[in-house]
């Protein structure tokens, strides 16, 4: 066992480091779910593309640096360190993007991926139904057979940055005849401002369009947009739920990050009499400290060629639950100020509480860490 | 960045798994509880014959050099399988005297350390700015106590180990009255006063401090081993214990316990190791406080969801329900280790 990082991340971490420390926005950039934030973190993106910074884990020739797993959680470290924007471009960099190396063809790869990685084209998924939250299997809305390629129809929900995005991906009924619900669905590509598309963006807690619901209406999508085989959407999608639950939707580096900033809260504010609340910062430094050195022991396991599997639903369940607990102390000592929208431990509070409903709700993760991990019997009672 | 165990460590947690297995240690860990040391002897010496005390003790003592993580790895499987004895003080012990002899203070560990590594000697060891007990002083070979040299020490100091300043370290001539633990296997009694000197000045509390380090993460390794082995029995029970007609494991609110259970285990297992690694108080002390909350809570899900059967003493279950609490206030209550992670 080694906590060393390699030659190559220390080389990565350096580099990142200086060139961060020159560009990163002096000033916070708006909220992305504004319309001037969206614009402000879109350019932003084509700020650390044009550096090769946007997607550093993807390939040299779509945009990356080829970087290895331990590469990219370092220098996710000195991003977040950094104090830099949030990624606008998320879902598509890590959970499009993945889906598309793994089960993509060359052309989908060559047309998509770059304008991702520059943030000319910014991704929404579109998964979720009014009636298909976590139980994916349900969805209804559906895809059917054209000339060369499929008519989308139907409503999706809860669309993560629909409201301001240019396309997004998801997966339809292809075949609503079969009996087991799994199998039928097809996993497509998109575009937002296509015939027969409606956007309506929905408020979240805090009344910014975080997400919203998209109204389609025999919307074309071409052959070419189809990922894998028609019918595979369930397997295809899979693989893509894992790595969002696992550790490329909330790397280390952010929460290390805001673990620092919680800490230095506390030392430059808090009442050093109140242990209680102590412990609770305390368990924030533990906690980001424990969330590191977790992934890096998946990362070694993955080295290995293991499968993350199941273990992401581990990973789900306490960085979701983590990131309340973290913002729910940084709120109680602002104290007063606590309860003011405007900073950005508010936005990061509203934004922490939807960790846990989203990805799979965790009471969803537990059942699999009990039936998968632990070999408990089936079933929901 | 490799926070995985070698091949050398793997094997080494799994022979001594399955020599443990072979061992008998829940009626060793009774036997112990009852005053009669020789099965746990018996097992003792096994333990060093497979090499753990010798992970505090360098080469030139006859140790196998200073291992703290392939020691974090042995007190996992000894915490799984409840062997009984100051495990955790008997390598403390070696660790004061290891360090003691780096600084210049050779003459004790030069007597001591290679009968402690070799397991021919069962130590145990009050730090007096920890607590005033000593665990199994009755079944040790050696009683060590440090107290500070200045009288004017704080008692509130008690509540955690903050040794600064000068230290006396003695061999303790005896002991008071042995005080029945909440964890039965773990007797306690304070030292006698006197008995032999055998360092003293700051150098002495630097090593205490040292020791206390270790033992924090031997007792965090321990702890994560009990709370596995809780988990462990915990869920075999729920998937052949049945009510309502189907395994009460069948049920979400059981699994979801469980499920949580896994997690906290999971994620202190990181902190453990890395802890191992760097050797780092901070480190140390979340290691500490996450293994043993993670191995108290794993303790109250077993009690729960054994029901009224895990409520007993007769099943072997109690000899780990018992020693989660304990493990996890001993070498560094919560709230003191919370402290050391912002200090």
């Amino acid at each position: 066992m080694d906590l060393d990082p390699s030659p190559a991340a220390e080389a990565l971490r350096a580099k990142a480091r200086a060139w961060l420390a020159e560009h990163v926005p002096a000033a916070p950039l708006p909220s992305l779910e504004t319309a001037e934030g969206f614009a402000a973190h879109r350019a932003w993106e084509a700020r650390l593309a044009a550096d090769r910074w946007s997607v550093v884990s993807w390939p040299e020739r779509y945009g990356g640096r080829g970087a290895d797993l331990e590469q990219w959680l370092v220098f996710e470290e000195e991003y977040w360190a950094a104090g830099a924007p949030g990624r606008v471009s998320q879902n598509g960099i890590s959970l499009l993007a993945p889906t598309l190396f793994e089960h993509g063809t060359q052309e989908q790869r060559a047309r998509t991926l770059p304008p991702m990685a520059r943030g000319e084209v910014v991704w929404a998924q579109a998964w979720s139904e009014p009636e298909a939250g976590s139980d994916l299997a349900s969805l209804t809305s559906r895809a059917v057979r054209t000339d060369g390629g499929w008519l989308l129809r139907g409503q999706k929900a809860w669309s993560s940055r629909a409201a301001f995005a240019d396309r997004a991906f998801g997966i339809f009924r292809s075949d609503p005849v079969t009996r087991r619900p799994h199998h039928g669905l097809t996993y497509l590509m998109f575009d937002l401002r296509a015939p027969g598309v409606t956007v309506r963006p929905v408020a979240r807690l805090d009344g910014r369009p975080a997400f919203a619901e998209l109204f389609l209406d025999d919307v074309f999508v071409p052959d070419e947009d189809v990922i894998g085989e028609p019918g595979q959407g369930w397997r295809i999608a899979m693989s893509t739920t894992g790595d969002e639950r696992g550790l490329t939707l909330r790397s280390p580096g952010r929460f290390l990050a805001s673990a620092d900033r919680l800490v230095r809260l506390w030392r430059a504010t808090a009442d050093p009499g109140d242990t209680a609340l102590r412990d609770r910062v305390a368990d924030a430094a533990i906690g980001a400290r424990a969330y590191q050195l977790f992934t890096w022991a998946g990362a070694a396991r993955l080295a290995e060629g293991s499968a993350a599997g199941a273990e992401s639903s581990l990973n789900k369940v306490f960085w979701s639950e983590y990131d309340i607990a973290l913002h729910e102390t940084a709120l109680e000592l602002l104290g007063a100020d606590g309860e003011s929208a405007d900073t950005e431990w508010a936005e990061g509070y509203v934004f922490a509480l939807a960790g846990t409903v989203y990805a799979g709700t965790n009471e969803i993760q537990r059942d699999i860490i009990a039936e998968r991990l632990l070999g408990l019997p089936k079933g929901r009672l | 960045m490799r926070l995985q165990p070698t091949a050398e460590q793997r094997q080494f947690a799994r022979s001594l798994d399955a020599m443990l297995t072979a061992c008998d240690t829940p009626s060793a860990a009774r036997a112990w509880a009852a005053g009669d040391r020789a099965p746990g002897r018996a097992i003792w010496s096994r333990v060093a014959g497979a090499g753990v005390f010798a992970l505090a003790v360098p080469e030139r003592y006859e140790g196998a050099g200073t291992l703290p993580v392939e020691l974090a790895v042995a007190f996992v499987e000894l915490g799984r399988h409840a062997v009984p004895g100051p495990l955790v003080e008997t390598v403390a012990a070696a660790a004061l005297l290891t360090r003691l002899a780096e600084t210049g203070d050779a003459a004790a560990a030069k007597r001591l350390l290679p009968r402690l590594a070799s397991g021919e000697d069962m130590a145990t060891l009050a730090v007096t700015a920890v607590g005033p007990y000593a665990v199994d002083p009755d079944a040790a070979d050696l009683l060590l106590v440090a107290d500070p040299a200045r009288r004017d020490a704080p008692a509130r100091a008690r509540r955690g180990p903050a040794p600064s300043g000068d230290a006396v370290l003695r061999a303790a001539p005896g002991h008071g009255p042995l005080r029945v633990s909440n964890d039965p296997v773990r007797g306690r009694a304070r030292p006698a006063p006197g008995g032999e000197v055998l360092a003293e000045g700051p150098q002495v509390a630097g090593a205490v401090a040292h020791a206390v380090g270790i033992a924090a993460l031997a007792t965090a390794a321990q702890s994560l081993g009990v709370g596995l082995a809780l988990l462990d029995r915990t869920v075999a029970y729920v998937r052949q214990r049945t009510q309502f007609g189907v395994p009460v494991g069948s049920f979400q609110a059981v699994k979801h316990r469980l499920a949580d259970t896994l997690l906290a285990l999971e994620f202190a297992r990181p902190l453990l190791y890395g802890a191992a690694l760097t050797g780092a108080r901070a480190d140390i002390a979340a290691a500490k406080v996450t293994a043993g909350e993670a191995a108290y809570a794993a303790a109250r899900t077993a009690l729960q969801l054994h029901g009224a059967v895990g409520y007993t003493e007769e099943l072997d279950l109690s000899l780990w329900l018992r020693k989660a609490r304990p493990l996890r206030d001993a070498w560094g209550t919560p709230s003191w280790c919370r402290a050391q992670v912002l200090a």
